[in-house]
């Protein structure tokens, strides 16, 4: 009973139509918003008249930034502790930054009253490569903040830089690779979009919103309007795929509210494809030159890493306060080095704020493909065979738990393993030998490697806080009298399948079956406080909670138990779901029995109230660390530069499985989000900031064709760090897959000397490259 | 304009602007927002629907087009409280994580069994080449498909 493979309980509901999606919520009078955006990248607002598009009879409202300014509502936070234009006042900054919005009885004719506000623009220069950002004269930016007189962000910097240089000055191999991880959006299937609901009489605002952290929404709604957070309730329905991009409050569910307080009506926003693509949160935009130092046997000593990070037009990467780089300087991966170094440089520009996003672990993903990569390119230096490679510089189990250069306590491993399990799946040497027969008859063939270790389940309280809210969960649990079981936890599933992997949890520890028990999430109102889902922490966070409560439950259980058997809780043991006396199973009473107990007559011990119920908050003790070992074949077209995924291994250890079907699916996904970030998705600008992905004619995800059937393998190290060994696994194969099929394109392509392309590798990239004049790929600027 | 759509076997009268989508038709006019809307450019494919039979993009068809035809909508593929094999194959299979694109996803498996009751993989990858998800990396929808098809014969 529990854990194992069972079919989800979230099916029954999605697979009639019957889900509910923010889009389908609806309620009586209510009204529809649209949002005004700049076409421009950079300029200055002259003016905004909206008196024609009041006029529009279907108007029920036009809000301005002069609108919000009156309120103090102008400027949000970010989650960075930067401020963003809810609706711009002095200047857009980006292109399809929020400039108005109307609000008006049916979305059509929201959008029609879009196309009567007069906006008059004064066009600056943009900043749009983040490589000139810091130049003398670059265009400012942000001349809203005091004093600000350039475009810079922040300098960070983690590890030994004396050390690191020492070792490499010594060095008897050296190499050096300019890289980009191109900005990328998760581009859920679903958008973004509210439902903002505010009752004069009781002053409650409700508000339906998709997102991934629906408690830090309501503290921050509470902080940036003012309004009691009592009288706020935040409802996150189903959602649509979120991937990290629905952790952030956008603009829109802030006109959203303010439209409902201004016409005392509900108040729906949807944004459209392009909307979403254009201005919400994007991911990576990480320019990064890798270096590392290693003996001529191959031995790796040290890494050295420098990094300009384009943050866009305002801060507002979502990670914990600490690391303004997320945990970026995890890149060390899962070699043991002596001396590690990186120094992070961030920046704004004009393009769209964001950062952290789409199943990347706080920057673990570009972390992973910086030292993959590098160790690739450290293999063709040397003439190594990448595997051997990197089974010379693996972490050996002996080593756990391992301290990392940069300062991460890993958890647990057997990497050497993973990596053995699936070369052994992908018949490593058979394929070596099969493209040495194809490079001889001219045909590209290419295999790629990739070895990751995650870092996920943000985090101790003590180290990691977003916005000043340690990022701890609660859970509750209550046991009803006939032992059905309703557990409320703080985060929200995204398509994960909380609702039965965590009944499945409860049910392990309580001995019941998951179908008896509830799980309630997404609505503020009825779930305890916690951080959300995403950073890959809901199971070694929340899930970890939810243990504990049942554990408590079942403590609980074993005084009543003791009542009811009038013996001493000492003499009692627990064994096939039911508390017994020690050498007497027959005497054991289940849970459902012991429940009924705990709500009747029956005289209580002391110290116990009655009933089972439980809370608890869990507060991390370190980080969980998945794992893995991936191996990508491709076949490379020489006469279009087509690359095809052939085959896809991908050896994945996330300690203790709960429900591996779901597991399972989860690397499915992320391995599907490595080819298309791999091969096809860029969100690229022209030179005057304009969108060249904005919308999916032109940002290409990844379908049934370009992908293949995944192969899938496991080792089991469970976590000492968790309470039932479990690690987390959303965002594994995100983070860990693109390297692979990079490698793999770059291998094919050996023949022709490359030793390194930037992502993505589309036909025409791979043509350029060929022939020794790749292209830059975030911008079509010549 | 009136137009009358038979959905799901049930006629619908309704005076439209001829601007309405189909998908908008169909959440909010008739309330069937099984039809999910994703992204304006018939990339995504997760407001696929049947009309008369046929797998179409509901955000790139109008309404008015739809007057005198026949749709049938995720709402549909149940009969008489029995679920559509499809439908259970993707509850064997975990076919879907969000659910976003699975009742796109659902519509285009019955529209591809009913023509090729024993479909390969590779005739199920194209199938469904036309509509996006973003949560399975297509492995388990087509098992999910392979497995509705040897369920019903």
């Amino acid at each position: 009973m529990s854990f194992g493979r069972m079919h989800r309980k979230e099916d029954a509901r999605f697979i009639r139509g019957r889900g509910t999606y923010v889009d389908d919520v609806r309620l009586p009078g209510m009204l529809h918003g649209a949002v005004l955006r700049s076409p421009h990248a950079h300029a200055r607002i002259v003016s905004v008249d909206v008196s024609a598009a009041e006029a529009h009879p279907k108007v029920r409202a036009v809000i301005t930034g002069q609108t919000l300014a009156g309120l103090n509502l102008a400027w949000m936070p970010t989650l960075s502790n930067d401020v963003q234009a809810v609706l711009a006042t002095d200047k857009v900054r980006f292109q399809g930054q929020e400039v108005a919005f109307v609000v008006a009885e049916d979305r059509y004719a929201a959008r029609d009253a879009l196309e009567l506000i007069e906006v008059e623009y004064e066009p600056l220069d943009a900043v749009v490569d983040a490589r000139t950002a810091l130049a003398p004269g670059a265009p400012l930016i942000r001349d809203d903040l005091e004093g600000k007189a350039d475009n810079h962000i922040f300098d960070w910097e983690a590890g030994d830089r004396d050390r690191t240089a020492a070792i490499f000055e010594e060095a008897e191999v050296t190499v050096a690779q300019d890289m980009l991880y191109p900005r990328v959006h998760p581009a859920p299937l679903e958008t973004c979009g509210a439902v903002a609901d505010f009752d004069k009489v009781t002053g409650k605002l409700t508000v339906w919103c998709p997102t991934q952290a629906p408690h830090a929404h309501r503290t921050l709604y509470a902080m940036v309007a003012g309004l009691p957070e009592h009288k706020i309730r935040v409802i996150s329905p189903d959602i649509g795929g979120g991937f990290g991009g629905k952790v952030g409050i956008y603009p829109g569910y802030v006109c959203a509210i303010v439209g409902s307080i201004v016409t005392g009506r509900p108040v729906k926003w949807m944004e459209d494809r392009s909307e979403n693509l254009m201005s919400t949160a994007f991911a990576r935009d990480y320019h990064m030159r890798g270096e590392v130092a290693a003996t001529r046997d191959g031995r790796v000593r040290a890494i050295r890493v420098k990094v300009l990070a384009d943050h866009g037009a305002f801060n507002g990467t979502a990670q914990p306060t600490k690391f303004p780089a997320g945990f970026f300087h995890v890149f060390t991966g899962s070699y043991d080095l002596e001396s590690a170094h990186c120094e992070v440089s961030g920046v704004y520009t004009n393009k769209a704020p964001g950062g952290v996003a789409y199943a990347c672990s706080f920057r673990v993903t570009e972390a992973v493909y910086l030292v993959e990569r590098m160790m690739d390119v450290l293999a063709a230096e040397l003439g190594v065979d990448p595997a051997e490679l990197r089974m010379r510089n693996l972490l050996r189990p002996d080593q756990f738990p391992y301290t990392s250069p940069t300062g991460w306590e890993y958890d647990s491993g057997d990497y050497p393993k993973a990596l053995r399990l699936a070369m052994d799946m992908a018949g490593y040497d058979k394929l070596r030998a099969e493209q040495a027969g194809k490079r001889a008859r001219g045909e590209l063939m290419g295999i790629g490697v990739s070895f990751f270790t995650e870092a996920v389940g943000a985090g101790p309280r003590k180290h990691m806080d977003i916005l000043g809210l340690g990022m701890a969960d609660g859970a509750e649990l209550r046991v009803h009298p006939t032992g059905k079981a309703v557990l409320r936890v703080s985060c929200q599933s995204q398509g994960q399948g909380h609702e039965t992997t965590f009944a499945q949890i409860v049910g392990h520890e309580l001995g019941i079956p998951a179908d008896d028990v509830e799980v309630v999430h997404g609505d503020t109102d009825q779930t305890p406080f916690g951080l959300g889902t995403y950073g890959s922490r809901s199971t070694p966070v929340s899930g970890a909670a939810a243990a504990i409560v049942a554990r408590k439950v079942r403590d609980r259980a074993k005084l009543v138990a003791a009542a009811m058997l009038e013996a001493s809780p000492d003499d009692l043991e627990w064994g096939d779901g039911r508390w017994s006396v020690v050498g007497d199973p027959s005497s054991g009473r289940s849970l459902a029995e012991i429940a009924l107990a705990a709500h009747s007559n029956l005289e209580l011990p002391e110290g116990v109230e009655g009933h089972l119920d439980a809370v608890t908050v869990y507060n991390p003790p370190n980080l969980t660390y998945p794992f893995g070992a991936y191996i990508c074949a491709v076949d490379v077209d020489p006469g279009t530069g087509q690359v095809k995924v052939r085959r896809f291994v991908a050896v994945d250890d996330c300690g203790v499985r709960i429900n591996p079907t779901i597991v399972e699916g989860q690397i499915h996904g992320g391995l599907a989000d490595g080819i298309g970030m791999a091969l096809m998705q860029v969100m690229a600008f022209d030179e005057d900031g304009n969108h060249l992905g904005a919308s999916f004619m032109d940002y290409l995800l990844p379908t049934s064709m370009e992908c293949p059937s995944w192969e899938l393998g496991e080792t089991v190290s469970p976590s000492p760090f968790h309470p039932i060994g479990a690690k987390g696994v959303g965002e594994s194969a995100t983070v860990g897959s693109p390297a692979a099929v990079v490698n793999a394109v770059v291998d094919a392509l050996a023949p022709y000397g490359v030793r390194h392309a930037d992502m993505p590798l589309t036909p025409a990239n791979v043509w350029r490259t060929v022939n020794g004049d790749p292209f830059r790929t975030d911008l079509a600027i010549p | 304009m009136r137009i009358t759509v038979t959905v799901n076997g049930q006629p619908h009268t309704r005076d439209v602007e001829p601007r309405l989508l189909l998908v908008h038709f169909l959440r909010d006019e008739l309330g069937l927002t099984g039809t999910h809307w994703g992204c304006d450019t018939s990339n995504c494919g997760v407001c696929t629907v049947h009309l008369d039979g046929v797998p179409v993009k509901s955000c790139t068809v109008l309404a008015v087009m739809a007057d005198g035809h026949e749709v049938t909508t995720v709402e549909g593929l149940e009969r008489d409280g029995e679920l559509d094999v499809v439908q259970r194959g993707f509850v064997e299979c975990h076919g879907l994580q969000c659910g976003f694109c699975t009742p796109g996803m659902l519509l285009t498996a019955r529209w591809l069994l009913d023509r090729r009751p024993d479909p390969d993989e590779a005739e199920i990858r194209e199938a469904i080449s036309g509509q996006l998800c973003r949560c399975t990396g297509y492995e388990n929808i087509v098992r999910s498909i392979r497995w509705a098809a040897e369920a019903q014969s």
